[in-house]
Parts: structure tokens; sequence; C-alpha cells
């Protein structure tokens, strides 16, 4: 279900020959404190579990449609479910992860308002990462060539692409605030998946941010 | 067909124990067991701290000689050599393997065609009713023997993964890690309208004497033979019976124009049945598929699956095969899900394959990737070297 951007080759600059992991994954990996629960929906292959389990020393499950990554995962012993987050998740008892990570998966999700609220009922934060539509380029697509934007971010095109709900930075914004959820930290990346520093409030980040990273939580 | 000569107890090969001496064995129907023998075999060696005792399940018609190089009976090789054995799956190099012959069973363990003690004849159908949760109780008593607390994993396919789901529930201390393979957490009413078959194929035969044959110098051949057959066909798939044998004619240019067996899967089946009747006793038989039927993991928490892996720290890898539609991909999915919502560490995968609910059995590399995999890291998580 996940639209993975094109950026194996782009390594994390801190991380070990052994240990690279895609940069975006990288961030998010930072963001997780180590020796906690973390659900990582959408897992594809594994690789942040993997890493977060090696690194970190995290009990990490994963839930993941394609059987190729569901086999791949358990393969390397990483305990993965074959499963939908639009479905699955009611699954999930109340509280169980500290983190409930969704990475590249929420806009191809057939009711992402209920899967972000299903990601804070599941963990004490959620970690969600999405392509902003609100990006200049794809604005410039849409705007000078009529187009639907594809870029190695969304390199799929629009009648083959999993996608199915784009938002921006400032639509997910809204959302969050609509939600009544906190946005504890948030980032946006630059085409090549490196953090940009920009306020992700700011209409500048909403421009330049190629794909765009929050970590929630419930008020109160 | 022709009588085959009864295999006597003690010309098996492997280990026999006698347990339920003093302490009997509680049955679920009430009934306190015992003494009963146990017949099993093991593979490799116990590790001084006794941490890598892996216990595999066997399936309703399998029994104890997982990893043999030649079966006794049969003279094949064991059931799952394919993935027990030096350097395998299931490392006899690494692990101390011990399978069990099922209370029940007609492979050394005690079943309705060894001698009741009270009358000196075959128990027939005086042996009590038995159920998975009997057999699991049979098999802790073995372990108990071997002064094991903790099973590093417990691994069975089908019937063998009832039992697998039985020790999770009962015993879940006892269970480091947890394969259920090809398998449900409780029989379908579709399994037991073919068992059902099978039974009355059995009763039916005019050989089964009400259950007595073996005093009476008979064996319901036929009937066995019959029941056989029909479970075989759910254990296949239409593309595996189509791809080996689609109409294909036996050995003639056209049709016979009787009941003769024209069709290539027509003598196939007769040769599964007729080679079923040479090693399987048909009381057994009848008992294993009732035990099978009455299992249901919910039944004692009202419905609430969940409820029996509550708290469990074992690890789950629950696998099923895309076109096995006697154990199918949906019911191993409720069992994950159930797994899940107990906030259980669990993998669930289904492997695509053609070759139906006998895949568990077959050479299926992505089964073979998968299951290897999550031993290797239950095995790390363990600290077995």
């Amino acid at each position: 279900m996940t639209q993975t951007p094109n950026q194996g080759a782009v390594n994390a600059p801190s991380a070990t020959p052994s240990d690279r992991i895609r940069v975006d994954l990288q961030l998010i990996a930072d963001m997780v404190e180590p020796g906690t629960r973390v659900l990582d929906i959408g897992c594809g292959d594994g690789e942040l579990l993997g890493y977060l389990k090696r690194t970190k020393n995290v009990d990490g499950r994963g839930l993941e449609l394609s059987n190729e990554g569901v086999r791949n995962c358990v393969a390397q012993g990483l305990p993965v479910m074959q499963g939908d987050a639009d479905r699955d998740l009611l699954d999930y008892p109340n509280g169980a992860f500290d983190y409930a990570i969704l990475s590249q998966t929420l806009q191809a999700t057939n009711r992402p308002r209920e899967v972000l609220g299903e990601l804070l009922r599941i963990g004490r934060k959620a970690i969600v990462s999405f392509p902003n539509f609100g990006h200049w380029r794809a604005r410039f697509d849409l705007m000078f060539h009529g187009r639907m934007p594809q870029n190695p971010n969304l390199p799929i095109m629009w009648y083959e692409t999993p996608n199915i709900h784009f938002c921006t930075v400032r639509d997910f914004v809204a959302l969050c605030k609509d939600m009544d959820l906190v946005i504890e930290r948030s980032m946006v990346l630059n085409e090549s998946g490196s953090k940009v520093s920009l306020g992700s409030h700011s209409a500048l980040a909403n421009f330049f941010g190629n794909q765009a990273l929050f970590m929630l939580s419930k008020k109160g | 067909m022709s009588i085959p000569a009864p295999v006597s107890r003690r010309a098996l090969p492997g280990h026999q124990i006698v347990l339920g001496d003093r302490d009997k064995l509680r049955l679920d129907s009430g009934i306190e067991f015992g003494p009963f023998t146990l017949a099993y075999q093991t593979y490799g060696e116990l590790n001084a701290d006794k941490s890598n005792a892996i216990l595999v399940c066997h399936a309703l018609t399998g029994d104890q000689y997982v990893a043999d190089d030649v079966h006794p009976i049969t003279g094949k090789e064991g059931w799952w050599r394919a993935i027990v054995g030096p350097g395998k799956i299931i490392d006899t190099e690494k692990y101390f393997i011990i399978c069990t012959n099922v209370i029940g069973g007609c492979l050394g363990s005690t079943g309705p065609k060894e001698i009741n003690p009270e009358t000196g004849k075959p128990w027939g159908l005086d042996f009590p009713v038995i159920t998975i949760g009997d057999m699991v109780r049979a098999q802790t008593m073995l372990i108990d023997h071997f002064g094991i607390d903790s099973l590093f994993a417990v691994i069975g396919g089908s019937m063998g993964g009832m039992q697998v789901l039985e020790w999770c529930k009962s015993y879940p201390e006892r269970v480091f890690a947890a394969a259920p393979i090809a398998t449900s957490y409780r029989h379908s009413a579709q399994n037991i309208a073919f068992h059902e078959v099978g039974r009355q194929a059995v009763m039916a035969d005019p050989d089964w004497c009400g259950g007595n044959y073996l005093l009476e110098g008979k064996k319901p051949a036929r009937g066995l033979a019959v029941a056989r057959m029909t479970a075989h066909i759910t254990y296949l798939s239409e593309p595996v019976l189509h791809r080996k044998f689609g109409r294909k004619l036996q050995n003639r240019g056209g049709i016979t124009y009787s009941f003769d067996h024209d069709f290539q899967v027509e003598s196939y089946l007769r040769h599964q049945g007729k080679s079923f009747v040479d090693r399987f006793d048909a009381n057994s038989y009848l008992y294993i598929t009732r035990a099978m039927d009455y299992f249901d993991l919910s039944v004692e928490f009202d419905g609430r699956l969940a409820e029996a892996f509550r708290g469990s720290n074992t690890r789950f890898c629950v696998i099923s095969f895309s076109s096995d539609w006697c154990f199918t991909t949906a019911e191993s999915r409720r069992l994950a899900h159930a797994l899940n919502a107990a906030s259980c560490n669990v993998s669930c995968v289904e492997i695509e394959s053609d070759k139906g609910h006998d895949a568990f059995l077959l050479d299926e590399p992505d089964f073979h990737m998968v299951l290897s995999g999550f031993i290797e890291g239950a095995a790390e998580a363990r600290g077995l070297k």
C-alpha cells in the first residue's frame, strides 16, 4: 500500500555502513525513545522495524498488506501481521504501544481521519509521514502543465497510484486541529529526503517541503 | 483388500514411556485415566539448562516418526524430514526435538487397538473419548519427565496446530515460541461434516463389527479407505488435482462404460485409501477425528477467543496457505486478530501456494523461509547459540 519514495541510495549521514536506512525513516527512528513498544503500520520489508530493534532495543511489531513484505519481515525474525490499516487497526487494544508509526501510508488509506484516530488510540504517540501535495513542484505541475504531479516522491501515474487521499501540510495541520490533536514535533523534508529547517506551520514549509513528518499526541 | 498383519507394539522402534501411574490423566470427559503409554521419538540433545527443546505435534494421521530416515511401517522418510534434521529449519544439531504419538493413536501410544488391562482385550469402543486438551495434558507428563519447565517452541500443522494452540492456552508459561500452521482455533462445521462422512464409512463397513474387529480377526478396510479418500480430497486443491491428473485416463485408450477406475484421479485415491489402511487403525481414526471436532478454544470464554491468550508472553507465528480450503486463511486471521487483541507478540503470514492444506508437508520455499526466520528470531531472543 505504501508508495515508496525512490530514495534508496540516500543514506543517513550518521549511520554506520551496516545500518543505513532511508533518510526519512532515519528521521522517524530518531524520534523513538529506546526500549519502547512500537507498531509500524505499512512496515514494508521491515527496514525501520529491523533498525529500531537492532539499534534501540525496541519491542517492535509491524502491519503490512503485501505478502512479500510480511514474508520478508518474518524471515528476518520481525513480528509482522498481514493486514490493512483501514480494517485491522481495530483489533489492537487501547494504549498497547508507545508509538504508532504510519510512514508514507496515510495517503493510501480509505479513511485517513479514522486511521489517524486509531493511531492515537493504540499508541501514546503517533508518528506520521506523507508526501506534501502543497510542494511547489506539485503546484507547478498542476498550475502550468495541468497535469497531476509526478516526481521521485510520487513516482506512479495517477491511474496506477495506490494513493487516494492526498493532502498538503496545511490540510494535515488543519485536520489535527479539528481532531484536537497535539503536534509535538513536525518537520518537512526536501526532495532528497533531508530535513528542511522551516517551521511546519509556515507557508514556506508547505511550499518547499516534499514530505512532511509529524509526531502527534492526544490532548490532556 | 487383504488384512495386513497387525504391527506389534514391541516391534516398533523408538521410545515408549508409561505415564499416569500414580497421578492419573484427568480427561476432559471427567474420567481419570491411567496408567497409559506414550510412544515418542527424540532427535538432537537437550542442553544443560534445558532451554532448547522443541515439541513437534503431528497431524491426524501422522505419528512420532517426524525425522526418521526410514519409517518402520511405510518404509518412507519421516513426515517432516524436509524441515527437521541436521542443519535444517528445525535443526537437530541445535535443538532437542520431541515428537509423541498422541494418546488415542495407533503407533505405540495407548489407543483403542491396545489391550485394556482390565479386560485383557483390545479397548475398542470402551476406550474413553479423548480431546485435543487430553492429548496435550498427556504430552505435559512426558515433558515433565524430561524435567523441561519451558519448551523453546511448540510447532505443528493441522491437528498438530490445534495442539500448539492448546499448549499456548493451557500452559502459556511453558511455551516460549509457537507456530500454529494451517490450522484453526476451532474445527469448522464443514470439517466436522467431512469427518462424519469418514466415520460413517468406517462404521458402515460390516467388518467393523461394532468396533470389535480385532477380536473378530477382521478389519474394516473398505470403510477406512473410503474415509481416507474423502479426507484426502479436502487436503488437496482443485489446481493441484488438475495439474496432477486432470481428466486423464488410467492405462486405457477410452472410458470403459463401467465403474472401474477409468480416471487417474480414481486410481490415485484408491491407492491412498489402500496404503492408509495398511498403517492406521480404524477405531483410532474415529477417536482422533472426534477429538478434532470437539476442539474450540473459544468455547470456555463464551466465544471471546482473545481471552484464551490474555497475558501470554509466547511469540506466535500463524501461517496459512492460500489454497487451503480445509483450514482457511480467514480462520488463521481470526486467530491472529484475537492474539493481537490480547497484545500478544504475533506474526501472521499467508503463503501463496496452490497445493492446498497439504502444502505444510511439501516443498514450499516461502513457507520454509518464514518458519526458519521465525525460529531463528525466537532463538536469538531466547539466547540460544
